[in-house]
């Protein structure tokens, strides 16, 4: 657990160097200052953190599930695919984060479903792009022993190209899983529910409580991480023959 | 259809590729008897490998007539009729060595118990008894081309298509792989066609060796093979041997003029 000791002496050296330096509250705050916070405001973060989850979660599914049906639907259509592929890469390149204000506008801003909205779309193409990726780097050896076996093209389908598709699935559930997180508080940043945290953030810099605007970025962390923490332990369940996905 | 003892039987078979206008067969005339060992050797872009494909139906002749078992080659490959081994294991990763070896099986609709005895069986004959539960990459690259071979002959395909099965393998092991080779198929008694660069290895393992010669590829000459059996390591110090080596490499040099393959120590 080099790591831990890594994040230990970051923590110990944030801590030591507000003090020896003499840096101003709202500059940054002192981590066991974000800590109290964190714990003193509990009534409100943590409800408004769970409310933001949900969105970021729901958006993940959302998008991630639509990816994956898109991924189908193209790779089962090789002209479709060939003429898709570079639109769907060159839309992976624009800051989707930048519709955030529209998307508001289209939907409800206080309604849950706009945020839902933005974490979707920013997840879709990442996994769309992937899992196509997956579906069209089955070995052609491969398929050719599914020939000699007289396969039709399902058992190809089930037997080859999905398995081969899974790990370049999982990288991508994985980037999904932090941009949910992103868009649903960037999305908040733009206005949404009184009791949703990036909000909460937003409005508590606005007001110089600086701390307790630590204290929810801590809480989005957190959150974010705990998301990418259970697509890692989806992965290893699923992708058990990988090598090396046990030291990722 | 007239000669129901031919396991492959092939007329006057021509396939040419668009692209580039390669003639990759040109009028192929071969027969195989039950239980034959034939290798298919010359250089590269002879067609040899295509010959294999069109015997197994994964490439379609442009024309010609062929039959595997008196069948269409169609009609063969649904049928199952053979099984197929590649220069790569073509293992899949997701897959234990066993479930491997049993994926032929499993799409031939065997029951679980007696895909599991079959596998037991073939994981002996290849001596990867201990390595069922283990996945490929955990496997030698010797052992996975075992585990390859053991997948083909698991459901006793009466035709066995070997495409330079021991190709990416050093010598050692590819000696080594040659007996164990020769004894499964002795054991099993089915018709093998092996593709191969190596002059020494066809000599070695075959009945009879098709020399070919590219562009367009066409068959040079068959030389017989007629070694004593069971063959073994003294085989290779054989007299008789180094002249069937030499006649196949005479061979080559006529119709393949400087394209020889890669010669080996014999």
């Amino acid at each position: 657990m080099p790591a831990l000791a890594v994040a230990a002496v970051v923590l110990a050296t944030w801590e030591g160097g507000i003090a020896a330096f003499h840096i101003q509250q709202f500059l940054l705050p002192r981590p066991s200052e974000i800590v109290k916070s964190f714990w003193t405001e509990r009534h409100t973060l943590w409800p408004a953190g769970w409310y933001t989850f949900k969105e970021a979660l729901g958006g993940f599914a959302a998008g991630s599930t639509l990816g994956v049906l898109a991924a189908t639907f193209v790779g089962r259509f090789k002209r479709v695919g060939t003429a898709f592929m570079p639109i769907a890469i060159a839309a992976n390149a624009v800051p989707i984060i930048a519709f955030a204000p529209i998307f508001d506008i289209w939907f409800n801003p206080l309604s849950p479903v706009s945020k839902m909205a933005i974490a979707a779309v920013l997840c879709f193409l990442p996994v769309m792009v992937n899992t196509l990726r997956g579906l069209q780097s089955a070995s052609p050896r491969q398929i050719e022993l599914m020939r000699s076996y007289a396969a039709s093209d399902l058992e190809i389908w089930l037997r080859v190209r999905v398995p081969t598709a899974l790990p370049f699935l999982f990288t991508a559930l994985k980037v999904a899983s932090v941009l949910a997180m992103i868009g649903a508080i960037v999305g908040e940043y733009f206005g949404g529910a009184f009791n949703a945290l990036g909000v909460l953030i937003n409005s508590d810099a606005q007001i110089f409580d600086f701390v307790t605007a630590w204290a929810g970025i801590f809480v989005a962390s957190l959150l974010g991480l705990s998301l990418y923490a259970a697509v890692v332990l989806m992965e290893r369940l699923v992708v058990r023959w990988v090598p090396d996905a046990r030291d990722s | 259809m007239s000669e129901p003892q031919s396991v492959v039987s092939i007329h006057g078979v021509t396939k040419t590729f668009p692209q580039g206008n390669v003639t990759a067969l040109q009028d192929i005339e071969l027969e195989l008897k039950p239980g034959e060992f034939v290798s298919l050797i010359g250089p590269s872009g002879c067609g040899k490998s295509t010959l294999l494909r069109v015997i197994g139906d994964l490439v379609q002749p442009t024309s010609g007539t062929l039959t595997v078992n008196g069948k269409t080659a169609r009609q063969a490959r649904i049928d199952r009729d053979y099984g197929i081994v590649f220069q790569d294991a073509v293992l899949f990763d997701w897959r234990t060595v066993s479930k491997n070896i049993a994926l032929p099986l499993e799409m031939l609709g065997w029951d679980r118990e007696k895909r599991k005895a079959r596998v037991t069986e073939m994981l002996e004959l290849v001596e990867l008894k201990g390595f069922g539960d283990h996945h490929p990459w955990q496997l030698s690259g010797g052992m996975q081309q075992r585990a390859a071979i053991a997948r083909a002959f698991a459901f006793e395909p009466s035709l066995l298509l070997m495409d330079e099965p021991f190709g990416a393998l050093d010598e050692m092991t590819r000696e080594r792989l040659n007996l164990e080779l020769l004894s499964i198929w002795q054991r099993l008694g089915s018709t093998v066609v092996f593709v191969t660069h190596s002059i020494s290895e066809a000599v070695f393992l075959s009945t009879r060796v098709v020399v070919m010669s590219p562009r367009p590829g066409r068959i040079a000459g068959v030389v017989d093979i007629d070694l004593p059996d069971p063959r073994g390591v003294e085989t290779r110090e054989d007299p008789r041997f180094f002249e069937l080596v030499t006649e196949v490499r005479e061979l080559l040099r006529k119709r393949g003029e400087h394209l020889l393959p890669e010669e080996e120590p014999a």
